[in-house]
Parts: C-alpha cells; structure tokens; sequence
C-alpha cells in the first residue's frame, strides 16, 4: 500500500468519526483507536499516539464552544487538572511498560462502560446541597446562566472527585483518548456539579489532560506525522461540521447507533487482545 | 461570589477560548502545509505501521522537529504543527496563571503553576 492509498481513507474514516462523535457528544477519539488498530492493521501504539493528539484538536479546537456560554468553572477545572495531568503521566508511562495485549482488553472495557454510559439517562434534576467546608475554602462553588437569572450551586465530595479524575487523567494517558465520560461522571455524580457545568468544564479540561501524556508519547516516538497527519486533519474537519449540522439532527437514533457499534469494537478489541492479536 | 469576580472570570475564559481557537487552526495550516510536502515526495512510497519501530531521534523532541523544518522536510514540518497544537492547551494553562494573578488570587496561581510544571516536566523532563 502506498502513503497515498493509505492517507486517504483514514482521513475519510476520522472525518465521519469525528463529525459522529460531535453530533453524539461522544467524541470521536474512543472510536479512532479501535478503527486504525482494527482495520487499518495501525500499531496500536501509534494509534493511541495520532488518537490523543486529535483529541486535544477536537477539545480545545474551534469546535468547543463552550467557553463563551459562562457554563464551565475555570476554578473547578484547574483544581482538578492537578489530578489529571498527574494520572496522565503515569498513563503514558503505563503504556509504555505494559504489554499491547493488556491495553486492547482494558481499551475495550472502557469502551463497555462509555457505551452504557452514553446510553444512561441524564441527571438533570435540581440538587439543593449546603456548601461543602473544603469545596468553599477551595473557592469551587460557582453558579451558570439558567433561563430565570444565575442559578449557584455546591460542591461535594472533592476528594472522591480527586481520585477518580486522576483515575481518568491515567486512563486518558494510557489509551490516547479524552476520558470526558469520566470526568463527566465525577463531577455530575460524585461531586454534585450540575450536568451542563460538569459537561463544558470537563470539555474544558480533556486538551490540557491530553497534553500532559502527549509530551511523553513525542518524547518516546509514538507521534508519527504521517500517520496523526491524515487523522488529525480528518477528526478537526468532521468535529468542525458536526458543530455546524448540530441543531439540525435528531441525535436520539444516531446516539443509539454510536453505541451499538462502540459494544461491536469492544468485543473486537477484548477479543483481539485476549487472543494476543494486538 | 462577588459580580466583579465574577466578569473577570468570563473576561478570562472568553480570551482564553479565542486562544485555543487560534493555536488550534494555526497548528492545523502547519499540518496541512507539512503534510502537502510529505505527500509530494513520498505519497507513492509504501507505508506500513504494522510494526512499531518508534521514530527517529529528530522527530522526538523539539530542537530535532525545528531542524527538520527548516529543512522543508515534510514529516518534520507536520512534526512542528503537532507540537503547535500540544503547545495550546499548555499557553492556556500559562495565560491562566497570569488572569488568576490578576485576580489576586494566589491559592490558584499555585495550583495553576502546578499544572503548567506537570506539562512542561512532559514535553521537555520526560525524555
């Protein structure tokens, strides 16, 4: 196969994952791995390597928009970078000393739970909680826009959000994706941040946890440009016009096929990597 | 929380978007600009990622990438787009440090500094 032959249909493929992970608010970067190791025959390595420099694109890129609607809390998603980016290092060094084998299955156990969680109804009910000693005297309570003025909410529960950020930050850096299910769900869940805060500020929060595992993986040559080339540019094009088309979808159907297939690369990815395939 | 506390905050996040925005598009071109080259001169060569060889010492750590693309050579010009785009979130993280020392809020400058340690010891300690 030529660089050409190859370029080509794994910028196609990237675009419609990316565009399909904006439409879905899945984000593309879960899907990338299993579809360059899977069917491009990629090194899984190299794959993780193109799929995490997407990510921080697809985050931090012009297809955000997040940042104007005074929903994320910087405070909130500083504090918690601390965590993230210190499980990151320790993800893109797991990855490192770990055999290809053991990250194609925990890759599609993480695949497992992403498409349960996308398929779990959303906690959108109102939570009146007092404020949280720590949380106040670490500044994170804020409030957000609402239809009827600012609405102001609590904290709880930072050190059991603590933890399970570095826990996603350490599976952000060991499988090259953006872990935004859970970091949603530490915050939304664990520490009672409104779903539309926890949503935006985690999105806030994925290019700079990224960035923090990317470093190691140019430093141990992972990041191949010939490779994140095609892959990148598809993923920001596709995240770009799934930004664009999104009012206009009905996202139920699509949601619910994104899911169906993310459990089909599960399976492939727990098979291929119990087989010792990957 | 204070509505003057509070303007600064969106004032911060509002240039903070537009520089994430920016260093996105730029690093963008860069790939793109990199990635015309490479194809040019090499898009009938034949690739294979099957195995995992690791890359050359060049395109590992920024001295070799700047190297390569002042050579115009394609795979390192794409190389410099990369590290443009991991370069964004960490200018985010340095700008945000300034906007909390602005606020004169020295709890998270320090936290923010120990973010921006973290990303720096990654792209430059980690080697």
């Amino acid at each position: 196969m030529t660089i050409l032959e190859f370029s080509l249909p794994v910028c196609g493929s990237s675009l419609i994952a990316g565009l399909i992970g904006a439409l879905t608010g899945l984000g593309g970067g879960v899907v990338l791995v299993p579809l360059l190791s899977l069917f491009f025959k990629v090194d899984i390595r190299y794959a993780i390597g193109a799929s995490l420099v997407s990510v921080i694109a697809t985050s931090s890129g012009p297809a955000a928009a997040y940042v104007k609607e005074g929903f994320s809390n910087i405070r909130i998603g500083m504090f918690l970078e601390i965590a993230t980016t210190l499980g990151a290092l320790l993800g893109a060094n797991l990855a490192a000393r770990v055999s290809t084998h053991a990250i194609a299955i925990v890759f599609g156990v993480v695949l497992l739970f992403s498409a349960y969680f996308s398929r779990k109804p959303r906690s959108q009910a109102e939570r009146e909680v007092p404020p949280d000693p720590l949380a106040t005297r670490l500044r994170l309570n804020g409030s957000f826009p609402d239809a009827d003025g600012p609405r102001s909410y609590n904290v709880q529960h930072v050190p059991t959000g603590w933890a399970l950020m570095f826990g996603a930050g350490a599976l952000s850096g060991l499988l090259g994706i953006g872990s935004g299910a859970m970091k949603v769900l530490a915050m939304d869940q664990a520490m009672k941040i409104p779903f539309k805060v926890s949503t935006t500020t985690s999105n806030f929060m994925i290019g700079v946890t990224a960035a923090a595992s990317a470093g190691v993986y140019l430093n141990r040559g992972y990041i191949d440009p010939g490779l994140v080339m095609p892959v990148m540019l598809g993923v920001l094009a596709g995240s770009l016009l799934g930004a664009r088309i999104l009012i206009k979808v009905h996202t139920k159907w699509l949601r619910l096929g994104f899911s169906l297939v993310i459990v089909l690369l599960a399976i492939e990815m727990l098979y291929n990597g119990l087989s010792g395939r990957i | 929380m204070l509505p003057e506390r509070r303007w600064t905050d969106q004032r911060i996040e509002n240039i903070l978007g537009n520089l994430l925005r920016a260093g996105v598009l730029l690093s963008a071109l860069v790939v793109a600009i990199g990635g015309v080259i490479y194809l040019l001169r090499h898009g009938h060569s034949a690739v294979d990622f099957r195995a995992f060889r690791g890359e050359p010492a060049d395109l590992r750590n920024v001295h070799g990438i700047i190297r390569d693309t002042l050579a115009l050579r394609g795979r390192g010009i794409i190389q410099l787009g990369l590290l443009l785009l991991i370069a964004t979130p960490i200018a985010r993280v340095a700008f945000s440090i300034f906007g909390f020392a602005e606020e004169r809020d020295r709890m998270y400058v320090l936290f923010t500094l120990m973010v921006f340690a973290v990303l720096l010891y990654s792209l430059v300690g980690s080697a």
